[in-house]
């Protein structure tokens, strides 16, 4: 009983050490203007699109529904943000459009955030012989052409949404390695990665838990800088024909339909062309607010 | 048998410019409980020693040429990692010079300080946590409670210096390796750390290996000294018999340079010359070409630590053939 006082007291010194990282970081972000209104609006935008991801009908339109009769309209009442030369509503394939292209995104970036911090960490930690040869692989893979790869990828695995965005993340992870490699080069040869060396840590724990983390400053604007570029990569694929198939819509075939037809229909190429530039905005703002935000340090400089 | 034993350590440097020798045969013992103190300028090797039981010395270019540093029995220049790694941290600690970047500036101090227990005691985090906080009012550190939650930048040099400490010790290692430990710190500050890591080790009863470049620190805390230059023990003596019966020309030339010891107004004494070229090694005692007593045939007879008086032991050449010149 007498010590149960004082391991509750190191219980609860705990469980509010452990949260108030994140609350102290959440605090910081919410001061960054900038980053704030990139929050926002890519909340809102997420939202809305992955709303008609599931509701197809969100708008009153379906985004693959035809109306041939009517053909390309500019901006009305019915049709807020006009329709296409088949008379598809394009708010509704804008909206559609942007949930694929935000989860293909989102989710080819967190691949090649995962395989290229652990990628890059071990090969910069490790040094040497094994450095050599885990870099000079990326070097070869780097000079694989990038369509060639994924054209081999859909060959083999056949055409498939989780595997474009697979195939996008396999590709986007060299340069990650690479920034990450670099960063741990520096970080290692500081006095706590020897005095944890000292305490005779094990090195996958050094790695992990005591250089990792001073890398998060290069490695979140590295990644909020990668969204946006598999973002537009998915739409060189569709483009290919390897990407999103019609009727299916995303900003990149939303945007490479409306730059055929510009000087006809403009808004089929502005509204998109708009809502994927805030939306890179939005993204770099908040990679910017996240980095000062987790830095543990910024608070005082 | 000794608590840890060095045995013949050289250990060089393989450099685009040529092998460094930074160690060179390098033997000494020490017990459970005893303090001893390396001094020597920049360069002459002191770091290098510490660095390589502690197993820090990178490799390579870094190679340990011969020797063996035996710790309670276990030769911890040959053992596997692993092995180490259960030593390190937990029987062997190391505090280093520079406080202000040897914390991780990610980590909260209490996640840093418990560290160590959790991986080589399995301790549950709340005991640890209970551990560390007794840690860190033992090591002087006010309101623990609050500081563990705050960041390295919180902290002024001599409270790293401090919460280092308490990390290197919250393990309750035989051996504790302070590496300079208050070079970079305010001369007020210097003494209050010393203290501390003497008021551990009477607590602890550890022993301290006290690597300094300043005579006169080592003078108050160590039983014997070590004195090194260019890579090679020039004098290892109780502390003792090295102020009042000093044997090496160096040595002396050191003891000489202490400015608290010499007159006021008077000119300061230095040796003059510099240390060798650690890339061009020449024959004979590396101190040669700085002795003032330095006769011929110092600069060719190779150098070897010999007792020239009962546990008092001196590598010049001089004293070994003539006795004692003065």
């Amino acid at each position: 009983m007498a010590l149960s006082p004082s391991i509750a007291l190191a219980g609860s010194a705990d469980a509010a050490g452990a949260s108030s990282f994140w609350r102290d970081a959440w605090r910081r972000l919410r001061q960054n203007k900038l980053a704030v209104f990139g929050l926002g609006l890519l909340s809102v935008l997420g939202a809305l699109c992955f709303a008609s991801f599931l509701w197809p009908n969100l708008t009153g339109f379906n985004y693959g529904q035809q109306n041939l009769a009517l053909g390309p309209v500019p901006p009305n009442r019915l049709h807020w943000l006009g329709t296409d030369p088949l008379g598809r509503d394009l708010l509704a394939r804008l909206l559609y459009g942007g949930g694929i292209s935000l989860t293909v995104g989102l989710c080819a970036t967190a691949v090649s955030l995962t395989i290229g911090v652990i990628y890059g960490a071990i090969a910069g930690f490790a040094g040497g012989k094994l450095d050599m040869v885990m870099m000079r692989l990326v070097d070869i893979l780097y000079a694989l052409p990038f369509a060639i790869f994924v054209i081999l990828l859909m060959v083999f695995f056949g055409q498939n949404f989780i595997l474009l965005f697979l195939a996008i993340g396999a590709v986007e992870w060299l340069t990650m390695a690479r920034i990450v490699r670099g960063q741990v080069l520096t970080v290692k040869q500081q006095e706590f990665i020897e005095a944890a060396h000292a305490l005779g840590l094990r090195e996958g724990r050094i790695i992990f838990r005591h250089i990792v983390p001073n890398l998060l400053g290069p490695i979140i604007v590295y990644a909020t800088l990668t969204v946006p570029e598999v973002i537009i990569l998915e739409s060189f694929l569709s483009f290919l024909g390897l990407g999103v198939q019609p009727p299916h819509s995303s900003w990149g075939v939303l945007i490479k339909e409306g730059a055929e037809v510009m000087e006809e229909y403009p808004w089929l190429l502005i509204y998109p062309g708009a809502v994927m530039t805030l939306t890179l905005f939005s993204l770099n703002f908040l990679g910017d607010g996240l980095r000062d935000a987790l830095d543990v340090r910024g608070s005082k400089d | 048998m000794s608590l840890l034993a060095v045995e013949n350590l050289s250990v060089s440097f393989h450099t685009r410019h040529g092998v460094v020798r930074a160690v060179q045969d390098v033997s000494f013992q020490l017990e459970r409980g005893q303090t001893l103190g390396i001094v020597g300028e920049s360069g002459s090797g002191k770091s290098v020693t510490c660095y390589s039981i502690m197993g820090l010395v990178p490799q390579p270019p870094g190679r340990t040429e011969a020797g063996r540093a035996l710790f309670d029995g276990v030769d911890l220049l040959s053992c596997p990692r692993r092995r180490l790694n259960r030593i390190r941290g937990a029987r062997l600690s190391m505090i280093f010079q520079d406080a202000m970047t040897s914390l991780n500036p990610f980590l909260r101090i209490g996640d840093q300080l418990i560290e160590p227990l959790m991986i080589h005691e399995k301790v549950a985090r709340p005991a640890a946590i209970a551990r560390a906080l007794a840690m860190l009012d033992a090591a002087g550190i006010a309101d623990a409670e609050r500081r563990l939650k705050m960041f390295p930048h919180e902290f002024s040099g001599g409270m790293r210096q401090r919460v280092m400490i308490a990390m290197a010790l919250i393990t309750k290692p035989d051996l504790l390796i302070a590496d300079e430990p208050t070079t970079a710190l305010d001369v007020t500050v210097q003494a209050q750390i010393l203290e501390l890591i003497r008021k551990m080790q009477r607590e602890l009863g550890m022993a301290v290996i006290l690597v300094s470049h300043d005579l006169g620190i080592v003078a108050g805390f160590c039983d014997r000294v070590m004195v090194m230059y260019a890579g090679r023990v020039m004098e290892s003596a109780p502390i003792d018999d090295l102020f009042y019966d000093t044997k090496h020309p160096y040595t002396r030339g050191l003891r000489n340079s202490i400015p608290a010891l010499q007159m006021k107004g008077g000119e300061l004494h230095v040796i003059p010359g510099q240390p060798p070229d650690p890339h061009h090694a020449l024959p004979g005692c590396p101190f040669a070409p700085r002795c003032a007593q330095a006769v011929d045939y110092c600069a060719t007879e190779e150098i070897r630590l010999l007792e020239t008086a009962p546990n008092h032991r001196t590598a010049c050449l001089r004293v070994q053939k003539e006795g004692m010149p003065v």
